[in-house]
């Protein structure tokens, strides 16, 4: 039985991420994990007229080391599984307008990366496609336009703001043999505690984190400690404390195992407010830094939990509160089988 | 002395813009529209102008002397053309102002490249 528990996977099949690919801008590049992303660039606007050219041109160069890493073109790919920030999600629709990979647009705000992972992952265990790519992108211009001010109006960001990742990241999945097994998934549902304020995502998202870690341990049994790493997508400096406090409550104690992409990603000398986030954010860190360290073996297992502001700009208009929501991938090192 | 008391003056307007920003939790489009309201509320009853015989371009350069100068262009055509007059004489002094914002605005856009 793949669904375990109340909305948990855990896939029936090996599934491996055979290759990963990231590229980011500059900020990122010069944050603590430059070295492990493939292709940086120095100018926000990666050579492009414009933002929303600059985003896609991320997303394709990602995907593209990404295939090119294992000597594939895009006809070796089954289905091209991506969404973004912006309305309509247009840098995955373009992107896959581009390549003719068969395409699943999803929109999961920030948690899209281990949205799209989680989905293509059973999409290969049910057998339903050999390979998938899952691809996500967000770009700081374009998001910070998309969901707060334009960056050119000047609007003061308080404490709580965080910083959207400029960047796209993007997996390879198939039964074929890799370094590093996707073992199961955990859906989230939607959480809302009244938060209304797009500059405090990080308290807004806590909670829907917290609710699909519980759950996940609940749904295989699971403790903290059998996890080397649990990490949040974009909780950032505000929202990190709230889903530790949050767990202890329910009797996890994830203090010495938690950490977040957001506060991963930048040198808190970058003003970066309390942290990074985007859809890239968790993307980056995962495909770059985190594929790297359980390829080698350095982690063991790591519970990725991406989180989602699923707001939009009309809707905080109307004053409505933000809904969260939350999904989480367990990628393990093939090293420790047996 | 002048320049001290218009230093202050208009440090003190931004300052409450500021704390509005800080911990009313409101938006920096709400601050501006707030304060030229203000300014032609307080025009209204006659006090903004001493607020300038007082203050010079601490009252003139905050956003607060805009409302001022639209209820001044909008009263004095009311006087010359009646009712229509409001909506002539509104924008009368503070045109140049609003064309000037436009003009470059539009120049620095053809120069310079947004950075992000």
């Amino acid at each position: 039985m793949i669904l375990t528990g109340k909305q948990s996977w855990v896939f029936q099949n090996d599934l491996y991420i055979n290759a990963t690919g990231t590229a980011v801008g500059p900020k990122e590049k010069d944050g603590p994990l430059k070295e492990t992303f493939d292709v940086t660039f120095d100018d926000l606007h990666c050579g492009e007229k414009n933002w929303e050219l600059a985003e896609r041109k991320l997303m394709n160069t990602a995907i593209e080391t990404c295939i090119q890493k294992l000597n594939y073109t895009y006809d070796d790919v089954d289905f091209f599984l991506a969404g973004d920030l912006l309305n309509q999600n247009v840098t995955a629709n373009f992107v896959a307008r581009q390549n003719q990979i068969p395409f699943l647009c999803m929109f999961g705000a920030c948690s899209t990366s281990m949205e799209t992972l989680a989905l293509g992952s059973a999409l290969v265990d049910g057998g339903f496609a050999n390979r998938i790519i899952a691809a996500t992108s967000s770009h700081n211009a374009t998001a910070e336009r998309q969901f707060r001010y334009p960056t050119e109006y000047g609007g003061q960001k308080p404490d709580t703001a965080t910083a959207t990742v400029t960047g796209s990241g993007a997996a390879l999945v198939s039964k074929e043999k890799g370094k590093v097994k996707i073992t199961s998934a955990t859906i989230g549902r939607v959480a809302d505690y009244g938060i209304k304020d797009p500059f405090d995502m990080g308290s807004a998202m806590a909670p829907a984190a917290a609710q699909t870690i519980s759950q996940h341990f609940k749904d295989l049994g699971r403790e903290p400690s059998d996890y080397d790493l649990i990490v949040t997508g974009d909780l950032s400096g505000v929202g990190s404390p709230i889903v530790k406090d949050l767990l202890k409550e329910e009797g996890y104690n994830v203090f010495s195992t938690h950490n977040d992409c957001g506060l991963m990603i930048y040198r808190p000398d970058q003003n970066v407010f309390a942290g990074g986030s985007g859809c890239a954010c968790s993307a980056v860190v995962t495909y770059g830094h985190l594929v790297e360290q359980i390829a080698k073996g350095e982690l063991k297992r790591v519970f990725v939990v991406a989180t989602g502001a699923l707001l939009s700009p009309t809707m905080t208009q109307q004053k409505e509160t933000i809904p969260t929501i939350a999904h989480g991938v367990v990628l393990e090192s093939v090293e420790v089988e047996g | 002395m002048e320049y001290l008391i218009a230093f202050v003056c208009g440090g003190l307007i931004c300052v409450v813009g500021q704390l509005l920003l800080d911990f009313i939790k409101i938006t920096p489009a709400h601050v501006m529209t707030l304060f030229v309201v203000t300014g032609a509320v307080l025009d209204g009853f006659g006090l903004y102008d001493k607020f300038i015989e007082f203050a010079g371009a601490g009252a003139t350069i905050p956003i607060t002397s805009f409302g001022h100068s639209l209820l001044h262009g909008a009263m004095k055509g009311a006087e010359e053309h009646g009712l229509i007059g409001i909506g002539m004489g509104m924008f009368e002094l503070t045109s140049s102002g609003i064309s000037a914002a436009i003009l470059f605005s539009f120049l620095a856009a053809l120069i310079f490249k947004p950075k992000g």
